[in-house]
């Protein structure tokens, strides 16, 4: 009995800790379904978005002498303006190119702000300030073992559920909101309402960048430390995240985040910390195999 | 829905000069010109491929003409972009009624709305539903899971949500079963007496005839034929050619 209920704490000690990396990915891949559902495109220069509000947060409460929470908001109205600028300048004159011109010219926005980091930054680690997210660990005792819940994981969590309630609010409730669902849909019918596409894709940045400055705050305040790359790693597997719960699926990033957190930690815990990765993308590549649109991607098909 | 009156009876609602349109290289529309007055149906006839549709689209706003003007209720309009242009008071009710699939009856409907302030929503619902009593059995019901018939009422629903000073209707019998499409015609017949306005492109040349009252005959991108619906009807040439006698 002994050794079972040690697994047994262990397991949801790690749950835990996986459903915490798996909110991060869930914020992060909202941004990428909804730019792709919207705009259909691969914004690849997502991740580096969180990268920059990483700094920005950083500097706004190191160096600027704000509050925590003055810091966040500042890298959130600064994520935003970032992207609806970038998608302003580097997207919009190619809305009639190939989508392979687009990809590529995602990569390159990608490439840039990893460099302009670089050098405004240099490439060493920064640790990232423990006070920007500043609440005590919860610890309970199960059968006479720790099971221990990070601050950070609670903040992770919790931000994460209420961002999901009101993006759903937004999504379903708002005349913008429904603007959006249009253009995702049938972006001509949605002109023809009155619909304007190049403003409903510029709130589309935008609402994607500022989640990305909140991912930013909760991945760097969990892993401690961060440097110009920070982004690219968590943004492919967040991109990842959105494929395995059905691109341009809400519900379906939400729910790929999660799951895909969750399979990392655990894998990495029970089979082999090196492999954690790669049982990733075996995860996703059977997925894929078994239903090619994600677990929540839709295909209805289309009456005569 | 006949509110938007025109200032001068006289002058046509929609009048489109020399409209030249391409695809790329391709001239798709080779300098059509046409009037339609307030309270009329007028109708676009002609052979797959000769150009109705996109006539219809560039009038709102898809495409862009390369030559040629579009004047709205006495407004240029050309160049105003698809967006816009039910802001101007020109609704179209699209090939393949393209009814947002993933959205509810009511919701679509809203949308149909986009233009107008929210206090105008709800009593233009409800004539819309008195029209169209099936939307409202269906008010809940997805999109995507309505019969042909039923998404193409939904179609012209919508497209009647903006209050438009005028209906652009593109093959609304597409696709439908002879007693939908009987059905469906009946349904602009109504509309065309309560007053409104439309433009109808169809390649049901005789139920499109039959309702209209003017009509110009479009072959290659050119008006061949134009004149009163019901003559055009009678018309031995408009006979062999789309009617198949």
């Amino acid at each position: 009995m002994q050794p079972f209920l040690d697994f047994l704490v262990g397991f949801l000690n790690q749950l835990v800790n996986g459903i915490s990396l798996g909110s991060i990915y869930a914020i992060i891949a909202l941004g990428y379904t909804m730019v792709y559902g919207i705009a259909k495109m691969l914004n690849f220069a997502h991740g580096d978005v969180i990268m920059v509000g990483a700094y920005i947060s950083y500097c706004a409460f190191q160096y600027w002498g704000l509050s925590p929470l003055a810091s966040v908001l500042t890298a959130m109205v600064f994520c935003t303006v970032l992207g609806v600028i970038i998608e302003r300048l580097a997207y919009r004159p190619l809305r009639q190119a190939t989508s392979l011109a687009v990809l590529i010219t995602a990569i390159g926005m990608s490439y840039l702000l990893q460099n302009i980091a670089l050098l405004i930054f240099k490439s060493d680690f920064k640790n990232y300030p423990k006070e920007i997210i500043n609440v005590p660990s919860l610890t309970a005792s199960l059968y006479g073992r720790e099971l221990k819940v990070s601050g950070v994981s609670i903040v992770t969590i919790v931000t994460t559920i209420v961002i999901m309630v009101l993006l759903t609010l937004f999504i379903n409730r708002t005349k913008l909101g429904k603007a959006m669902r249009c253009v995702s849909e049938d972006r001509g019918a949605a002109e023809l309402m009155g619909i304007s596409v190049n403003k409903t894709i510029s709130v589309t940045f935008a609402i994607g960048s500022a989640l990305a400055a909140i991912a930013a705050v909760l991945l760097c305040s969990a892993q401690w430390n961060f440097d110009p790359y920070t982004g690219s790693m968590p943004g492919i597997k967040a991109f990842t995240a959105a494929v395995f719960g059905g691109i341009g699926s809400i519900p379906g990033a939400m729910l790929g985040g999660v799951l895909l957190g969750v399979i990392e930690i655990l894998g990495g815990a029970y089979i082999s910390t090196q492999l954690s990765d790669a049982i990733v993308f075996l995860v996703l590549i059977i997925i894929l195999l078994v239903k090619p649109s994600g677990l929540l991607g839709k295909q209805i098909r289309e009456k005569v | 829905m006949s509110e938007n009156k025109t200032v001068n009876q006289d002058l046509p609602l929609l009048k489109v000069k020399d409209l030249h349109v391409y695809y790329g290289a391709i001239h798709a529309v080779k300098g059509i010109s046409l009037e339609v007055h307030q309270g009329e149906i007028v109708t676009l006839i002609g052979a797959n491929g000769a150009g109705k549709s996109t006539t219809l689209n560039t009038i709102a706003g898809l495409l862009k003409p390369r030559q040629g003007s579009i004047v709205l209720d006495g407004v240029p309009v050309d160049g105003t972009g698809a967006s816009k242009m039910v802001y101007k008071g020109l609704s179209l009710c699209p090939e393949g009624r393209r009814v947002f699939q993933h959205m509810t009856v009511r919701e679509n409907l809203e949308m149909g709305a986009y233009s107008r302030p929210k206090g105008e929503i709800e009593s233009s619902l409800e004539d819309v539903f008195s029209r169209f009593p099936r939307l409202k059995e269906r008010e809940k019901q997805i999109g995507g899971t309505l019969s042909g018939g039923e998404q193409q009422m939904l179609a012209m629903a919508r497209a009647l949500m903006s209050k438009p000073k005028l209906m652009m209707l593109d093959e609304p019998s597409m696709g439908l079963a002879p007693i939908l499409v009987d059905q469906i015609f009946g349904i602009i017949k109504e509309l065309h007496e309560s007053g409104v306005t439309i433009l109808l492109v169809e390649q049901n040349a005789q139920m499109a005839l039959s309702v209209a009252d003017r009509a110009y005959v479009l072959e290659t991108g050119r008006i061949t034929m134009s004149g009163n619906a019901a003559e055009l009807l009678q018309n031995d040439d408009v006979q062999k050619a789309y009617l198949g006698n």
